[in-house]
């Protein structure tokens, strides 16, 4: 499982990180598969494992239930889902309700508005904590950098409604942004920056940058950390700069990692939109702050149209496997680790 | 290396400039990141009304902790504390209790369907029912406007449970094979002999799972708005907080006045009360997110 790969990945030792990243993989793979005992189901066996099997129907049966069940549900989007005639009786309406969907005007600005953020978030965060990670790594006083990364992942551990509480602080118009640009004679007059619509998606971009970054740089400098330390001293010796050996010692050092992490975050990018844009959206920005998870919400648990709402779900469940499904088609063809 | 580069006198000056800008850039972020944690924690401590008039930064002017004691006297923000330390202690608890047992089951080597149970658990990290079919089957089930629709449906997670299995996949099989000659069973084995060697991974996955409790607010308002007894504190500060934006300060604050306290230094105080226990710990608890990362990976 690639999720998990990075690990080795970091911990491998360093003849196996010279090695080409699908050779790696692929001896890793072989080496497993040899490793692993075949056990035959025989009654033996079976008794011997009791407690185990047991303990594993428990964890099925609950993972059925919360995991799989609501898939069940799923069938609404192609009914005119009723609460009083149930699953079962509901009348069938075929494709009607999809239909009805992209017709809603509404809905594909939704669509547009959940896609740009999530496009934006991803690269914002993205490149933000590498480029952390990387100027983080340069810093030489050891207790400098530790003291800058602990204050770093502070943020993450706050809740989005702190965040956004401290957002209104900052970005009224007595707060401390306006305050900045007023005394710095870019402004003449403070600016609610919650009521002007282009504002909206640098605002959610920002708040991701600040929560985010020293919690993604995690790994980075993790990565970092693994790069074996004779590349700078050759890389010095052949007469290359900090940045020549940022450039081509660990940049390309950290490449799986940031393939990897590339990977697992484009298939969240349309679950990137809900919290923030809730919590944050007022009526004057609706049409550039709404998402699908908002839709949903409003259309699906508001109105108590089910059908719709679970519409919308689906739309997005789909669309976020095909992202996933193709990033890893992608990454098999350059010959990148995959997730799977 | 650093002896080489001391020799190259060109290298050296673009060093230097290198070195000043990444350190003005890194005093810069932790500003940036911390600033407006202690001016929320000046406004707290400062006088209401008297914050009104702005300037507060990094102390408070006039000095009160009224903010605090009117945070501390209401019925709803004190129901919501009880239940977010009760869903926290009691869903960390059952989550690392069962993604252990579940990672310990699918990394034992012999285990009959060891692939299966993976893949099993690895489907629900990317197919799942969406909100509307959830919100029904927890409705069905009796869970909406109770406590426990906090911490049983999320008790396993996918990802969790793969972090604690890469961990125990580099236990020796060694220890349990002589565990098993002393005559000890799974379920001994995985008490006495496995968590203990857990610990670390414990702590790591303990921790997410306890963050993500404290922080979490949207289950709150979607299945018990309905009933104010299993509120939680994140949920009434986001209350809080629209009733700021929503009302605006003026027309509050000439209410308030005579109390000397506003929406605004209220929502401070109840601001800091809550980051105020992941503030205390997380210094003391980094080491273990930082090794579950790596070991896992991934974020979130």
């Amino acid at each position: 499982m690639g999720v998990v790969c990075l690990f080795f990945r970091i911990a491998s030792s360093e003849k196996e990180r010279r090695m080409e990243v699908g050779k790696a993989s692929m001896a890793r793979k072989k080496k497993e598969k040899i490793h692993e005992p075949k056990v035959k189901i025989t009654w033996k066996e079976i008794k011997r494992q009791k407690v185990l099997l047991i303990w594993a129907a428990v964890i099925v049966a609950y993972g059925i239930v919360f995991y799989y069940l609501p898939l069940a549900g799923w069938v609404m989007a192609f009914q005119n889902y009723r609460p009083k005639d149930g699953l079962i009786h509901s009348q069938f309406v075929g494709l009607a309700k999809f239909q009805q969907l992209f017709s809603d005007a509404t809905f594909l600005r939704v669509i547009r508005n959940t896609l740009a953020m999530g496009v934006i978030n991803l690269a914002a965060t993205f490149i933000m904590a590498i480029v952390f990670a990387i100027l983080l790594n340069e810093i030489k006083s050891k207790g400098g950098k530790k003291v800058v990364q602990t204050i770093s992942y502070l943020p993450h551990f706050l809740s989005w409604i702190i965040v956004t509480g401290i957002l209104h602080d900052a970005l009224s118009s007595n707060g401390i942004v306006n305050e900045l640009l007023v005394r710095a004679g870019i402004f003449d007059q403070p600016l609610n920056f919650f009521a002007h619509p282009k504002f909206f998606w640098p605002i959610v971009a920002f708040a991701n940058v600040w929560k985010e970054t020293g919690w993604n740089a995690i790994i980075y400098l993790a990565a970092i950390t693994a790069i074996d330390p004779s590349l700078y001293e050759a890389a010095g010796i052949d007469g290359a700069g900090r940045f020549a050996r940022i450039r081509y010692v660990t940049l390309p050092g950290i490449k799986p990692t940031i393939i990897i992490l590339l990977l697992m975050n484009v298939g969240n990018v349309l679950n990137a939109g809900f919290e923030i844009q809730y919590l944050l959206g007022n009526g004057l920005v609706q049409s550039v702050s709404q998402t699908i998870d908002i839709y949903v919400l409003k259309w699906g648990i508001s109105q108590n149209d089910f059908s719709i709402g679970t519409a919308a779900g689906i739309f997005k469940s789909l669309v976020s496997i095909i992202l996933i499904v193709i990033a890893n088609m992608i990454a098999k063809r350059s010959g990148e680790e995959q997730l799977f | 290396m650093g002896k080489i580069k001391k020799k190259r006198h060109k290298t050296s000056v673009w060093d230097k400039l290198f070195t000043i800008c990444n350190t003005l850039f890194m005093i810069a972020f932790v500003i940036i990141t911390l600033y407006p944690v202690i001016n929320t924690l000046a406004i707290a401590f400062n006088d209401g009304t008297d914050a009104l008039r702005g300037g507060i930064y990094l102390f408070p002017r006039k000095l009160s902790i009224k903010n605090f004691t009117t945070v501390l006297q209401k019925d709803n923000l004190i129901t919501g504390a009880y239940v977010t330390v009760a869903r926290t202690l009691i869903g960390t608890m059952l989550s690392l209790g069962a993604n252990a047992l579940l990672a310990y089951i699918v990394s034992r080597k012999r285990f009959l369907f060891k692939r299966q149970l993976s893949l099993f658990w690895v489907v629900t990290m990317y197919v799942n029912g969406g909100m509307i079919p959830v919100f029904l089957l927890y409705k069905n089930l009796g869970l909406t406007n109770s406590f426990w629709v906090y911490v049983v449906p999320g008790m396993i997670s996918a990802f969790n449970m793969l972090v604690i299995r890469t961990y125990m996949n580099g236990i020796p099989d060694s220890l349990e094979e002589s565990a098993q000659l002393d005559g000890g069973g799974y379920m001994t084995i995985f008490v006495k002999i496995i968590s203990p060697l857990c610990k670390p991974v414990y702590a790591t996955v303990a921790l997410f799972v306890a963050v993500g409790q404290w922080n979490s607010w949207f289950d709150a308002m979607l299945y018990n708005r309905m009933s104010s007894q299993y509120t939680t504190l994140q949920y009434e500060l986001m209350k809080l907080l629209s009733s700021v934006t929503n009302q605006g300060n003026s027309v509050e604050a000439m209410k308030n006045a005579a109390g000397a306290v506003t929406p605004t230094s209220v929502r401070a105080a109840a601001t800091i009360l809550t980051m105020l226990p992941i503030i205390c710990l997380y210094p003391f608890l980094q080491r273990y997110f930082v090794t579950g990362l790596t070991i896992g990976g991934v974020k979130e």
